[in-house]
């Protein structure tokens, strides 16, 4: 019994506890005194693309508004719409792709229309120094390289699916990744030659990874909605983290990670 | 299978053992109550299920007999050698256990990978790479679960009488044959639930196979990793195909017990 | 085929220095306490545990000789041996277990069965060849074990413990068909136990091994009837007191004086049966001329008697009916009389 079981019981669990952890946990005792200063605890989902940038925010809202804890559940957006799907106590929910937010929008657990806040685009990730000599899309049809592409059920993977389509490429990857970091990772290590892979993940990689600018790609761009949940505990430290976001400040910082800004 | 026809369980001992049977059966219970049957067929027929189905039972099995090879003797020398630094070697055959497997998968990348100390080699002088192929996945869980082979062969070893072994000896045996035509039988419920063990623990492996081998249809996308990714989109589907892992599984198991465990163990 | 074995084994508080020899034919027996250094002994003969000094030899063939660096690993060692608990491979079957050592030296599989069967019929097991060695009795299973110790024709025969694990009445019929085999086996054999009746009844001659180190050798009649340390005394039944001969009275080193039948001269041993000591309520009239006070310590059936142990001035051990054990209202403290007839008392040189 092990990973095969863990994975299954992992899921019935969750599906389990959500029915009756609807109200459990986040504990967001919302402040009393009205709409005054936020504070309590603010949870907030986001995808694992925004890991860089938005603990940043967070700790500006916290020196803001002193008494606010904002807490970050950071992973794969359909995950955490599953999760959020099934009622777990989150106040904010950011999305790096439109169709994970409308799961939670359809269900009518997001409070007003969904903002976007910010777009990513792919861009062909390889290992420093660019051993494989690869300098555009068309390389990643090559059979005799080792080619990374995202996973068709996850986002990158179908932004990944429309750009070769786009371009009228067969791709030829030796994996389909279960999530855009491991994509990286496999760069990282030099164990493929390329993958396709989002901007801000090449800029976060740092110098052990160069980015390939990929025309075909703009033809998937990636909108980031972000949306205060209808059920959110503390709704009004949703709110100003949302604003937070959206500012000038926050823009910026998406900006410094590779992100468009719209 | 004999069944004790003595009817008092002592109540500290079947209250605990109640809850565990709860603990460890109402999340199946779960699955198959949750599982949308309608979409059992379908997935059944799927070219891709069968694909994945048989890439996981075909590596798991390489992957144990694998194990056997390397990790039965591997179980003698820890229990039986007089060798110093065996207490080491003991903690670093459990290391894969405590591991996450993520991590050994990058571990597996820094020895095997194109770039790794091995593989580099490999690669070069004999165009060889391991990474994204099934011998990797075979690899990775071979790494993830040998160590519950080992574990539970060096046990029965211990428990084994090691007088039988003196008396080979003195009948003329060296210590191969010895090895081969006395210790082997004497362990072999032993050696035997220390298969089955890895077998379900290579069946089931995700993160190592995911991060060493990645994930390719019909060449290292085994049940596992299909299961993880219809998750990201389709929570119905990936219950239907948990549930044909676990039905496969179990079905195995039990056919091995009837054919060969309970004559192993008698 | 003669054994001549010298050897030393440091066995952390105990060493266990020995020297033997044993001619073709003849079977020696190791008698001892248990940890006295017995089984070790037999390791290092079967070639299981190296000897950390010494020599073994088996006619013409060194087995060990650590002066020289040699050692023969114990599957070279052309010999069989015996466990107390017969140790047969559970997964194999009689015949099969019989055959191990003859196929693991090169014989093929039909003669080694077929030889494996002729030994099976010879201790008188041959339909049980195609059992399982945990449906045989504990008496077949040592005959088993016997047959597959002497089907390959060895030097040299060890026995350790054999027929210990046995219970009574098995015992009997497996020691008597030991004995008819252990006349017929040309080569040598060491016989390990703590039985003096094993040792009686098997071996032509009984080495006595304490605390690592012989301490009495001799023939089997010679051992029992004059016993050189307290533990061979106990092992066949009687009270040894050493003492100085003086006359036809020996003074006691314990403290005390016996008399005896026989003149003696200095360094002695006194040994007296247990059935030739009398015990009385109060101090007896007429004739002994050894008569002790003493207090009962212990008291244990031993066959149709009963065996008391007595402490006092002279320590003895007396055999009395249960009848009379009833009559004399004895318990353990009570205050008795001894005596011991002069002629029942045996007198040796120490």
């Amino acid at each position: 019994m092990s990973r095969r079981a863990l994975l299954g019981t992992a899921l019935v669990l969750v599906l389990v506890l959500a029915g009756c952890g609807g109200s459990a946990g986040g504990s967001a005792t919302a402040p009393s005194d009205g709409p005054a200063e936020p504070g309590g605890t603010l949870t907030v989902f986001a995808a694992a693309s925004l890991t860089d940038v938005f603990p940043g925010l967070g700790e500006q809202l916290e020196a803001d508004h002193p008494g606010l804890d904002v807490r970050f559940t950071f992973a794969g957006s359909s995950a955490l719409a599953t999760q959020v799907a099934q009622g777990a106590p989150a106040d904010v929910f950011a999305s790096a792709n439109e169709s994970q937010m409308a799961v939670v929008t359809e269900a009518g657990l997001a409070d007003g229309e969904p903002q976007v806040f910010a777009a990513n685009v792919l861009q062909i990730a390889v290992p420093a120094g660019n051993p494989a000599g690869v300098t555009g899309l068309a390389d990643l049809a090559r059979e005799e390289l080792t080619i990374a592409v995202c996973a068709p059920q996850v986002p990158c993977g179908a932004a990944a699916e429309d750009v070769f389509a786009a371009a009228g490429l067969e791709a030829a990857p030796d994996t389909l990744e279960e999530d855009v970091r491991a994509a990286l990772t496999k760069v990282e290590l030099g164990e493929v030659d390329a993958a396709l892979v989002y901007t801000t993940d090449v800029t976060a990689a740092g110098d052990a990874v160069e980015g390939i600018d990929v025309p075909q790609a703009e033809r998937a761009v990636n909108d980031y909605p972000i949306a205060v949940l209808a059920d959110a505990p503390n709704p009004q430290a949703a709110a100003a983290f949302v604003e937070l976001v959206r500012s000038d400040q926050g823009q910026q910082a998406l900006a410094d990670a590779g992100f468009r800004t719209p | 299978m004999r069944r004790r026809s003595e009817p008092g369980v002592p109540l500290p001992l079947l209250v605990p053992a109640v809850l565990a049977v709860a603990f460890l059966v109402l999340p199946l219970a779960g699955l198959v109550l949750r599982t949308p049957w309608a979409e059992l067929g379908p997935q059944l027929t799927s070219p891709a299920v069968g694909q994945a189905l048989r890439l996981s039972l075909v590596s798991a099995t390489a992957a144990t007999a694998l194990s056997l090879v390397l990790g039965v003797p591997l179980a003698w020398v820890l229990a039986r050698s007089r060798a110093r630094g065996r207490s080491v070697l003991r903690a670093l055959v459990t290391v894969p256990l405590v591991l996450p497997p993520v991590v050994g998968g990058v571990a597996l990348f820094l020895v095997l990978g194109r770039q790794g100390l091995v593989g580099r080699w490999l690669d070069q002088a004999l165009d060889v790479t391991i990474p994204f192929t099934t011998t990797a996945v075979v690899i990775a869980e071979t790494f993830v679960a040998m160590p519950f082979l080992v574990i539970s062969v060096e046990g029965a070893l211990r428990a084994a009488d090691a007088r039988f072994e003196d008396a080979a000896a003195t009948l003329g045996a060296d210590r191969w044959t010895t090895f081969r035509r006395v210790t082997l039988p004497l362990v072999a419920p032993g050696i035997a639930a220390g298969a089955v063990l890895c077998w379900a623990r290579a069946l089931g492996e995700f993160g190592a196979t995911i991060t060493f081998a990645g994930n390719f249809p019909g060449t290292t996308q085994t049940m596992p990793l299909a299961v993880y990714l219809a998750l990201q989109q389709d929570p119905d589907a990936a219950i239907v195909l948990s549930l044909v892992l676990l039905a496969v599984s179990v079905a195995t198991l039990l056919l091995l017990r009837d054919r060969w465990l309970t004559r192993a163990v008698r | 085929m003669s054994l001549a074995a010298s050897v030393r084994v440091d066995r952390g508080p105990l060493t266990v220095e020995l020297d033997l020899e044993v001619a073709d034919g003849e079977v020696l027996a190791v008698l001892g306490p248990n940890g006295a250094g017995k089984s070790t002994l037999l390791r290092v003969l079967a070639g299981l545990l190296p000897p950390d000094d010494g020599r073994v030899a088996v006619g013409a063939e060194t087995w060990d000789d650590v002066p020289a660096g040699v050692r023969v690993p114990a599957h070279e060692r052309r010999l069989g041996m015996v466990f107390q608990d017969h140790l047969l491979f559970p997964h194999l079957s009689v015949t099969d277990n019989v055959a191990f050592g003859l196929r693991t030296r090169g014989r093929g599989k039909p003669a080694a069965r077929a030889a494996a069967r002729d030994w099976l019929a010879r201790v008188g097991i041959a339909e049980l060849g195609d059992r399982r060695p945990g449906r045989l009795s504990g008496g077949q299973a040592q005959r088993a074990a016997l047959a597959r110790a002497l089907v390959g024709e060895p030097a040299l025969l060890l026995l350790d413990e054999p027929l210990s694990a046995l219970d009574a009445r098995t015992r009997l019929t497996v020691r008597a068909e030991l004995r008819r085999h252990l006349g017929e086996f040309p080569g040598s054999t060491v016989l390990v136990t703590h039985d003096p009746v094993d040792a009686m009844a098997l071996a032509d001659r009984v080495v006595v091994v304490e605390a690592g180190r012989v301490v009495q050798a001799g023939t089997p009649a010679d051992v029992s009837r004059h016993p050189r340390t307290d533990y061979v005394a106990r092992l066949v039944g009687l009270a040894l007191l050493p003492g100085t001969g003086e006359g036809t009275t020996v003074r006691l080193d314990g403290g005390g004086r016996v008399a005896v039948a026989e003149e003696a001269a200095g360094p002695v041993f006194v040994a007296v049966r247990p059935e030739s000591v009398a015990l009385w309520p109060a101090r007896p009239e007429g004739s002994p001329r050894n008569v002790w006070p003493a207090r009962l310590v212990s008291a244990t059936p031993h066959g149709s008697t009963v065996r008391c142990e007595l402490d006092g001035e002279v320590p003895l051990l007396a055999d009395v009916t249960a009848a009379a054990f009833a009559e004399l209202g004895l318990a353990p403290g009570t205050p008795v009389w001894a005596s011991v007839k002069a002629s029942d008392v045996a007198v040796y040189a120490r």
